[in-house]
């Protein structure tokens, strides 16, 4: 087929528009590889879009989704092709021939508008739920998006915000379709875009790459029929339930039962239901999460009075910020309950539902409940065996796709590369971080095609508005319910029509949406706007959206403003709409005072340097080091040891008892040694960092060597974390008390000649206390890990575990399994009653209270291992300082976004991975770091890059040369010039463009405004504050002598 | 009689019910805990209005004595905390001139109350709604600004 051979192809397949599948596609996009984002759905957003927030922030899904939308179906690198399956794929790893089958829309793409009338001529959409068993009319068809809880027409859109956002027919359902006749929705649509007569077809495409993100299926709950689903109506699945909550949904974000509409009073979630039995030995993986999260905004929605039950067997908050989460939810009043159900049954004669339980002291219980929401597991993807014969991956048996110990995003076959539930069930971020870790491994083979297939994004020519008095358009956003709900949101749109310049004001569902970009670039044209505010969320995510939304629209990106009245309003004043309503109006006012003085203002271009910087030299430095030589930058190393390695070094077997952890450390230090690309700086500190993303220059030094300046364009942070160093449960007094880490030597050692009797291990240990609230994620499998190989190596030592919860999420449960098969004991213990540990005759004594028997269990052990928790890096703080990069509470390095830049950190060109971020596995340790390696690649892709506009610039006419601003410049942007003119010296301060950073230090110390910064005068700032003075309404009611009474109010 | 002056006197001590309040923040780490305030669905009262500035380090004294000549009852400058400046050591000069902002007040007749430098990391939203808080109500103990037009 391909005449052009071994040639390298700079495209990229995508396969699923989940958030996988989107990360890998903007990562590709901005890398230089063209990408091809395919999925069989109608539109892309996969699950997530279904959300209604995510834990453990409570950011709304769709506000931190919808940017990312509408920056793909922009993209100009990226084709969507939506409704396509995956047929086959030919050739090999560089140059893959794919062939895929796209099933018909019935809709012109070409000539759609989006603008739903056909929708609402459907006759479909208006039918009635039946009214008996014996009402033979055509049922209502069931909106998958609501889950089935509202219905939709025949032709429809699957969401508000879905992209693309053409509608799409359902052609099982279509009147027309089945009869002939009806034809209602082409005669409505005024673009003559609907095409009964669409066929499917055939698609070829060539790529160099492929990423497969198919994403999961929750899991039948009908298949657990003791619970009654789909027999008992007030039994819903979590994502039912999520669906109610959610502004989008079906009541509009009330959550009403389905028997009688009525708002329940007492929910209750019973979490693993098709995880964690005995057809599925997995853990889910965020089921915990999302129960507790669904319990605390059911709360937030239905009031402090509603009762929240959850029935779980072990609570696994195991990841950044989740303990918080869990500990949060508790004080707000949700009940957690250590039972597994046995069944739901109907309360007689009513909709409410018993469920009967055990107490942890084995009494028996009913709780009654107004609805029982079952925490659904995720299933693999039912097109995993058709990728599978496509693709040659192999799948375990339970469906989900294979990887290998140490390389977590290789498919197997070369070339094809896999992320998300599709490999293992996983949250948002392992997700986004598993997707751009298959970017890079992608690019490893494709650096030379780099570009190839890129375009050059063309906007229209500028609108010349320089000189014109402003014509402002406002549009004031409804967040879905997340400002409408607080904000009288018509009120503040007709108050922005009356202000001076705004010459057009709207209300709109979501700001963000790609059909409100539509809408804005329209109201540019029809209303000759040279100036656009959005009342909505916050600049800081959702600015460039629009900046980019009015240059398409042929104006300046920077004639836009941005009023913050969600996150800095209707949330902070939930309880008080006419103040926050009259606050709004004055946020709006202010950003119109602003909006009125700003102008345009243009980018500039600079050389970057392409070297990289990784700062660690463990597994997470060096793969990431790797990963980029191997796409052709030049990495410097930098490691504080003498030898690089880290934390890994002292990990002896891993879960998965044929990969050695050694070896694979042996050849990973081999590798980056040898490397032409990479150059390691071992024995080395960073001791000072000058610049920013493209230019950095980072000074090392190191112990009786000169300092060595390095020049480079980023930084990954790959510093590590480290093992606790307990000082509880007589450790360090005790040659008998070892922590897991020293327990893994002992194994790899010599145990089997001198095996203990009976080995205690306790977990938690340094986690999940006042001191370190947070739960160090890896030691329960760590403990599973090392009392297997205990048993291997010594099946008569008993192994006893003392555990809060057992935290063995994803595949590990499994392990945890196979550990009680085997004989080890597990036993929890309460955190109020920690287990004691005391000498006794050589021996140590382990007291535990044990909370099912309510008694005190006695262990004589010969040996305690604790399984210490890990504590970020001691020179965290600095390197944090060095970088100008923010820790978290408790003292790991702060991602810029915690659910959709996990791997970035809010300063352009530092990345983040592994235990530095948080404590993690060898295998997400991997990933991240091919993750931070493909968002470096996207950050240095090209031999320049734009410098902000907002920088700063001397007045001419108003600088005298007085050089007080030169001083305090922290960048030294700013030098004092003296010159002859007209026969005197002129004195005056120049700006260095490439050095400013438009921190303003210069403009706030200059008496003569004689320097300012673009886009934040003096004159903007102040107009703002003089704004927020001004009285909300008309100011002719004020009385007149106020104004003459007080001296200095003249102005 | 008692039982007016019982009710009465919790807000004894309130003289100015609603004022207006500004606070400029920096858009790295105190305008971002603002953010983060909103995100975490922190209760603050509604009388501050925030305005987003790169750097602390970038706000003129003037705008803050003109903001409370012109009828401000109150003004917060928030910063990254020491240390932590997105531009290295910006809010050192904002700490400096905040020292100046203060004694120019006592010309101008206004009352320390009515100003105030406070650091606030982006990850500290419980901080933030605090600070806020404090400032709202410690200018409601003084009587609205001389200046004030009506």
């Amino acid at each position: 087929m391909n005449d052009n051979g071994d040639k390298k192809v700079g495209a990229a397949l995508v396969i699923g528009g989940g958030i996988g599948g989107m990360q890998a596609a903007l990562d590709f996009a901005a890398a230089g590889i063209k990408a091809y984002l395919i999925d069989s759905a109608p539109c892309i957003g996969g699950g997530m879009a279904q959300l209604d927030k995510t834990f453990p922030t409570n950011d709304c899904a769709m506000c931190t989704m919808a940017p990312r939308l509408v920056e793909i179906s922009r993209h100009k690198d990226i084709e969507i092709l939506t409704l396509a399956d995956l047929e086959k794929v030919e050739g090999r790893a560089g140059n893959f021939t794919v062939t895929l089958r796209q099933r018909p829309r019935y809709v012109s793409a070409e000539k759609c508008t989006g603008c739903g009338a056909c929708v609402i001529a459907c006759p479909l959409g208006k039918l009635k739920p039946p009214s008996g068993p014996n009402d033979k009319r055509p049922k209502p068809i069931p909106d998958e998006y609501n889950e089935g809880l509202s219905c939709r027409s025949a032709i429809y859109i699957p969401y508000p915000q879905a992209v693309p956002n053409i509608p799409v027919i359902d052609a099982a359902q279509c009147l027309h379709m089945k009869t002939g006749k009806c034809k209602l929705c082409q005669k409505a649509c005024k673009a003559d875009a609907i095409v009964f007569e669409q066929e499917a077809r055939t698609v070829t495409l060539n790529v160099g790459a492929i990423v497969a993100a198919p994403g999961y299926k929750l899991f039948d709950s009908k298949l657990k029929p003791e619970y009654g689903y789909g027999t008992l109506k007030n039994v819903i699945t979590s994502l039912e339930f999520e669906r109610l909550l959610s502004a989008s949904g079906p009541y509009k974000g009330k959550v009403l039962r389905p028997s009688d509409q009525a708002e329940p009073k007492r929910i209750a979630f019973i979490q693993c239901v098709g995880s964690r039995d005995h057809d599925r030995d997995y853990c889910s993986a965020v089921c915990c999460m999302y129960a507790t999260k669904e319990a605390i905004l059911a709360k937030e929605h239905l009031g402090g009075e509603l009762s929240c039950d959850v029935f779980f067997m072990d609570l696994r908050a195991f990841s950044k910020g989740f303990e918080e989460y869990y500990l949060r939810a508790q004080k707000l009043g949700v009940r957690y309950i250590r039972c597994r159900p046995a069944a739901v049954a109907q309360v007689p004669g009513s909709d409410n539902l018993t469920i009967t339980y055990l107490t942890e002291d084995e009494k028996k219980l009913d709780g009654e409940y107004d609805l029982v929401v079952l925490s659904a597991g995720l299933r693999p993807t039912p097109s995993g065996p058709r990728l599978q014969e496509a693709l040659g991956l192999t799948l375990d048996p339970q469906g989900f796709c294979a990887t290998a110990p140490f390389a977590p995003t290789d498919s197997g076959r070369e070339g094809v590369f896999v992320a998300g539930v599709f490999t293992e069930p996983k949250d948002v971020p392992e997700t986004v971080i598993q997707a751009s870790g298959a970017v890079s491994r992608a690019l490893e083979s494709l650096s030379a095609a780099k570009g190839q297939l890129i375009t050059t994004k063309a906007y229209p020519p500028e609108l010349d508005v320089e000189g014109q008095d402003p014509r402002i358009g406002v549009f004031v956003c409804h967040c879905g319910t997340n400002i409408a709900s607080v904000v009288d949101v018509a009120e503040v749109v007709e108050y922005a029509k009356r202000q001076p310049g705004v010459v057009h004001a709207e209300n709109v569902l979501y700001a963000c949406s790609n059909d409100n970009q539509d809408k804005i670039k329209k109201a540019v044209a029809e209303h000759k706007l040279n100036r656009v505010l959005v009342a909505a969320c916050t600049p800081r995510t959702h600015e460039p959206l629009f900046r980019n939304t009015i240059r398409e629209a042929g104006l300046n990106p920077y004639l836009f403003e941005m009023a913050n009245v969600r996150d800095q309003c209707s949330w902070v004043h939930m309880h008080e709409p006419v103040k926050a309503t009259r606050k709004t109006k004055d946020l709006v006012r202010m950003g119109l005072a602003k909006a009125r003085l700003i102008r345009p203002l243009q980018k500039k271009r600079i050389a970057i340097n392409k070297d990289v910087l990784v700062a660690g030299g463990g597994l997470a430095g060096m793969t990431a080091a790797l990963s980029l030589a191997d796409q052709g930058y030049a990495v410097h190393l930098v490691e504080k040891e003498a030898e690089p390695g880290g934390n890994l070094r002292r990990l002896r077997h891993l879960l998965n008892v044929d990969a050695d952890p050694q070896r694979h450390l042996d050849a990973l230090i081999d590798k980056v040694k040898r490397h032409p690309g990479i150059t390691l700086h071992a024995g080395s500190r960073i001791a000072e960092v000058k610049g920013s993303v493209g230019n950095f220059a980072t000074r090392l030094s190191a112990e009786g060597r000169e300092d060595v300046e390095l020049r480079h364009g980023a930084a990954i942070v790959a510093t590590g974390a480290q093992e606790y160093k307990p000082v509880e449960y007589l450790y360090g007094s005790s040659d008998r008390v070892l922590t897991q880490l020293e327990l893994e030597g002992r194994l790899a050692d010599d145990w089997a000649r001198s095996a203990p009797d009976t080995v205690v291990m306790i977990q938690c240990v340094g986690s999940r206390d006042e001191s370190r609230p947070y739960c160090s994620r890896v030691c329960c499998a760590q403990a599973v890990k090392n009392a297997l190989k205990i048993k291997a190596l010594s099946p008569r030592t008993n192994v006893y575990v003392l555990f809060r919860d057992v935290r063995t999420y994803g595949f590990r449960e499994a392990y945890y399994t196979d550990a009680r098969r085997k004989g080890v004991i597990f036993a929890r213990y309460d955190e109020n009653r920690k287990p004691e540990v005391a000498q006794a005759d050589g021996k140590l004594r382990v007291k535990c209270f044990e909370p099912v028997s309510r008694t005190d269990i006695v262990i004589l052990a010969d040996l305690v291992v604790l399984s210490a928790g890990t504590v970020p890096a001691a020179d965290n703080k600095d390197l944090a300082q060095h970088l100008k990069v923010p820790l978290d509470q408790n003292g790991f390095f702060l991602e810029a976004h915690m659910k959709l830049r996990p791997v970035d950190f809010a300063t352009d060109g530092v990345f983040l991975c592994g235990t530095a971020h948080y404590p993690k596995t060898v295998e997400e340790t991997i990933a991240q770091s091919q993750a931070a390696a493909a968002r470096v690649a996207t950050s240095l892709a090209g031999d320049t890059m734009e410098l902000e506009a907002n920088i700063s610039q001397v007045l001419e006419e108003s600088c005298d040369g007085c050089a007080y601003c030169v001083d305090p410049c922290p960048y030294k942007a700013v030098t004092l010039l003296e010159y002859m003119s007209g026969g005197a010296i002129k004195k005056m301060v120049e700006v260095n463009e490439s050095l400013c950073k438009g921190c303003g230090v210069c403009q706030a110390t200059c008496p003569k405004k004689g320097i300012l910064v673009r886009g934040f005068t003096l004159e903007q700032i102040a107009a703002m504050a003089e704004a927020a003075l001004q009285a909300t309404e008309t100011p002719a009611e004020a009385p007149v002598e106020a104004a003459a009474d007080t001296a200095g109010a003249a102005a | 009689m008692n039982e007016t002056v019982l009710t009465q006197e919790p807000h004894a001590d309130i003289l100015n019910p609603e004022p207006v309040v500004l606070a400029f923040c920096c858009n790295w780490c105190s305008y971002t805990g603002a953010d983060l305030a909103g995100t975490s669905r922190l209760q603050y009262p509604p009388d501050a209005r925030i305005i987003r500035v790169m750097c602390s380090g970038m706000v003129h004294p003037n705008l803050v004595i003109d903001a409370l000549t012109k009828g401000a009852d109150g003004v917060l400058v928030c910063g990254c905390h020491l240390g932590d400046c997105h531009y290295q050591d910006g809010n050192y000069r904002t700490e400096k001139r905040a020292e100046a902002i203060k004694l120019m007040l006592e010309d101008f007749g206004l009352e320390p109350e009515r100003f105030r430098l406070e650091w606030v990391s982006a990850s500290e939203g419980p901080r933030f709604a605090q600070v806020m808080t404090e400032m709202v109500e410690a200018v409601k103990r003084l009587p609205p600004s001389s200046y004030k037009t009506g």
